[in-house]
């Protein structure tokens, strides 16, 4: 008895967690234009989705590309930026570093509301013109912490020698780093830099915020906006499955490196 | 070309104000293995990574064929270092691994494979290209260490610490190959250890450090039978360790007899400290060559020898090596021979404060106050030497009872007694003896009764 209440418990708990992910996805081999009813199976919202055959199709395609263009630019230069950074706090020492390191965290849990409205304010006061250079900046700024937590472990598990033998063995500073240092790391930049690339896809509130009103909209701002227009557009169904799936592939990816890095840490 | 490959002179180097070696002088003749022994935290390491590049001296230069190398960077000095935990890379496999500094220096490939072979064969891993460093045992990254390093011909090879990690049977082993590839490569090899098995079995010449300064410099045979004080005497291989008078020259007087020695040059009825090997003490049974005798107090065989400790009538403990056992509770004769007897200078033979009055009636030892005995002429303000006799200093458990707090930090056994170094802060020491056993480590207070501090007052000198 206690067995199958532990079993229904779990099983409570996911189809709560992922009933609404499921709904979306059952519900985009539709045609209806209500969620809700089901009006026989179709892949027509996936080809007007693709084809941009739908009402408001070219912006919803233009959101999507920027959405992917912020998160790759400020992914991969948060993950430069963190690496470095990462390399920077490793070698301080002490109280030095333990403050930093606390200074990296404050970032991650303050809410993405007040990150927002501060980088907003911030971008006024220095009289930058808002627009997808500030959306970029704002979203490195959020994404670099996440890079640096990556790779700080990579770090600590290094051995502290490598650095060294390398500059011993005839490389240059910068030859023992892109050589010895990068191939050594690579596996938390790679992790840092998904992280970064999701942390940006799912972003609304920092974007809303300093995406100017030029009318540039991401994927979060546009279905906010459709969403207030009057119901959301049938074509955002697919959309969201896909983007549900690249994200599923993604931290399968990610889990299934941890797990291959840690057998060859046991071995 | 001079015969010195490396030549240092007046190096010091300072971390965070904590002097970690001062003024150090040392060569190394072209081609010999030289050892830099020492505890841990003797500065060892931290010589060697500065003869790397990866350190910069404070004050003091190295020269390297005569040059001067410090203002040169690691990755352009014509040496290698094996490191202590192997800093192989991960990524690469032992083949990359090993061709990483010829690739680096724009060697031809066809160059490169037959270099990369020889020192594999070199280090009898010649099947092993292609393996991930990773899956190799602790020995085999070792010796993919050092063929990483010999294949950029260095002139020089550095080595810290190459055997720390690996089991004593491993270790053995891999000493020997280690001198047998010194006699066939012919380059220098500069080698740190706290091992002093290891020194004595590998070195041309052995550099023996303490607290950041050179103690000894010598053969391994030299340092084991000569050693210049009561530390290389006690870090090098077992020892009894006495305090003696030289009466005059030839002749010592400890555990109260006297003996006949043959070092000369001590003075007369000066306190001096005796090195006995537990090897060098002999069984006898006959009166005339009995020079003292004692009661067996304890026979351990040790495979080889019995290690024995016997107790003279005097009350001293002595330390014994010998292939016959001899029973525990009975009255030995005993005798050593005068070559046998190694005499050496007293570091000390006092504690000595050159400090000044805080008081009327108090003087100030590392900048506590200790009560003393008033003396006339002496007051507050004034420069006074304060000399405190070592057995008149009083340990307490209760660091806050002292008046002054520390570390014991160094413990010397002189047969009745304890000689112990007290650290009450960054180089500052105050000696003891003591009857009372304690360990290195153990927090202390130090206290001093007044009658016990002489002073004498100092001519300030500007």
């Amino acid at each position: 008895m206690k067995k199958i209440l532990a079993k229904a418990y779990i099983w409570v708990l996911l189809i709560v967690l992922y009933a609404p992910i499921v709904f979306i996805a059952v519900f985009s081999f539709t045609e209806s234009r209500v969620l809700g009813s089901w009006q026989g199976f179709s892949f027509k919202l996936y080809e007007n989705l693709f084809t941009g055959g739908m009402q408001g199709g070219i912006s919803l395609i233009s959101a999507v590309n920027n959405t992917l263009l912020i998160a790759g630019i400020s992914a991969a230069v948060a993950t430069l930026l963190g690496t470095v950074a990462a390399i920077g706090i490793f070698n301080l020492k002490g109280g030095k570093r333990k403050a930093i390191t606390f200074l990296n965290n404050i970032p991650m849990i303050n809410p993405d509301v007040i990150t927002g409205v501060s980088l907003f304010l911030l971008f006024v006061f220095l009289g930058f013109s808002q627009g997808y250079t500030t959306v970029i900046l704002a979203h490195i700024t959020f994404c670099t912490p996440y890079v640096v937590l990556s790779v700080m472990p990579k770090l600590t598990q290094m051995n502290p020698n490598i650095y060294e033998a390398a500059l011993d063995l005839g490389a240059t500073p910068a030859q023992a780093l892109r050589k010895v240092m990068i191939p050594e790391l690579r596996p938390g930049m790679i992790s840092g830099f998904i992280l970064a690339f999701t942390m940006s896809l799912d972003d609304f509130a920092v974007t809303f915020f300093t995406r100017g009103s030029q009318g540039l909209e991401t994927l979060s701002t546009y279905i906010y906006t459709d969403a207030r227009k009057g119901g959301l557009t049938p074509e955002l169904r697919p959309l969201m499955t896909i983007i549900f799936l690249v994200i599923l592939v993604l931290l399968l990816v990610i889990n299934l490196r941890k797990d291959n890095l840690n057998r060859k840490a046991v071995k | 070309m001079t015969d010195h490959i490396i030549e240092i002179s007046h190096l010091s180097k300072s971390f965070g104000g904590k002097k970690v070696l001062e003024d150090i002088n040392l060569y190394v003749r072209r081609g010999e293995f030289i050892t830099l022994l020492g505890p841990s935290g003797c500065g060892k390491t931290t010589l060697l990574r500065q003869i790397a590049g990866f350190l910069q001296p404070d004050e003091g230069t190295i020269e390297m064929d005569g040059k001067d190398i410090s203002g040169i960077p690691p990755h352009k000095r014509e040496l290698n270092t094996v490191f202590q935990r192997y800093a192989l890379f991960p990524h690469l496999d032992v083949y990359d691994n090993i061709a990483f500094g010829l690739k680096l220096k724009k060697v031809p490939q066809d160059e490169i494979d037959k270099r990369v072979r020889r020192v594999l064969k070199l280090v009898a891993m010649s099947d092993y290209e292609d393996r991930d460093v990773d899956t190799l045992s602790g020995g085999q990254q070792q010796r993919i260490a050092i063929a990483r390093a010999i294949v950029n011909q260095p002139k020089i090879l550095l080595l810290d610490e190459p055997l720390a990690a690996l089991d004593l049977k491993m270790r053995k082993d891999m000493q020997i190959e280690l001198k047998e590839m010194h006699r066939k490569l012919g380059i220098t090899f500069i080698y740190v250890t706290h091992d002093q098995e290891e020194a004595l079995t590998l070195s041309d010449t052995i550099v023996v450090m303490n607290e950041g300064r050179i103690q000894q410099i010598g053969t391994p045979v030299d340092i084991y039978n000569e050693p210049v004080n009561a530390f290389v005497a006690d870090f090098i291989g077992e020892s009894n360790i006495l305090d003696g008078t030289m009466i005059r020259d030839k002749e010592v007087s400890f555990i109260g007899h006297d003996f006949k020695c043959v070092d000369t040059g001590f003075g007369e009825n000066n306190p001096v400290d005796v090195v006995i090997r537990p090897e060098d003490i002999y069984f006898t049974d006959s009166d005339n060559k009995a020079q003292f005798t004692a009661t067996v107090k304890s026979c351990i065989f040790k495979g080889v020898h019995y290690e024995m400790f016997v107790e003279t009538e005097l009350g001293y403990e002595l330390m014994i090596q010998d292939y016959d056992a001899y029973p525990v509770g009975e009255t030995v004769k005993l005798y050593i021979k005068p070559s046998d007897i190694q005499v050496m200078q007293k570091l000390r033979t006092a504690n000595v404060f050159e400090t000044e009055m805080s008081g009327d009636g108090t003087v100030s030892i590392f900048g506590e106050d200790f009560e003393c005995k008033p003396e006339l002429g002496i007051s507050q303000g004034d420069a006074v030497t304060a000399e405190v006799a070592f057995d008149k200093v009083e340990l307490l458990d209760h660091m806050e009872e002292g008046t002054l707090e520390g570390e014991v930090h160094f413990i010397l056994y002189k047969g009745n007694h304890y000689h112990l170094t007290v650290k009450i802060g960054e180089g500052q020491f105050i000696y003891v003896d003591t009857q009372d056993i304690w360990d290195k480590g153990d927090l202390v207070g130090v206290s001093i009764a007044p009658k016990d501090i002489k002073l004498t007052k100092r001519d300030e000198k500007a």
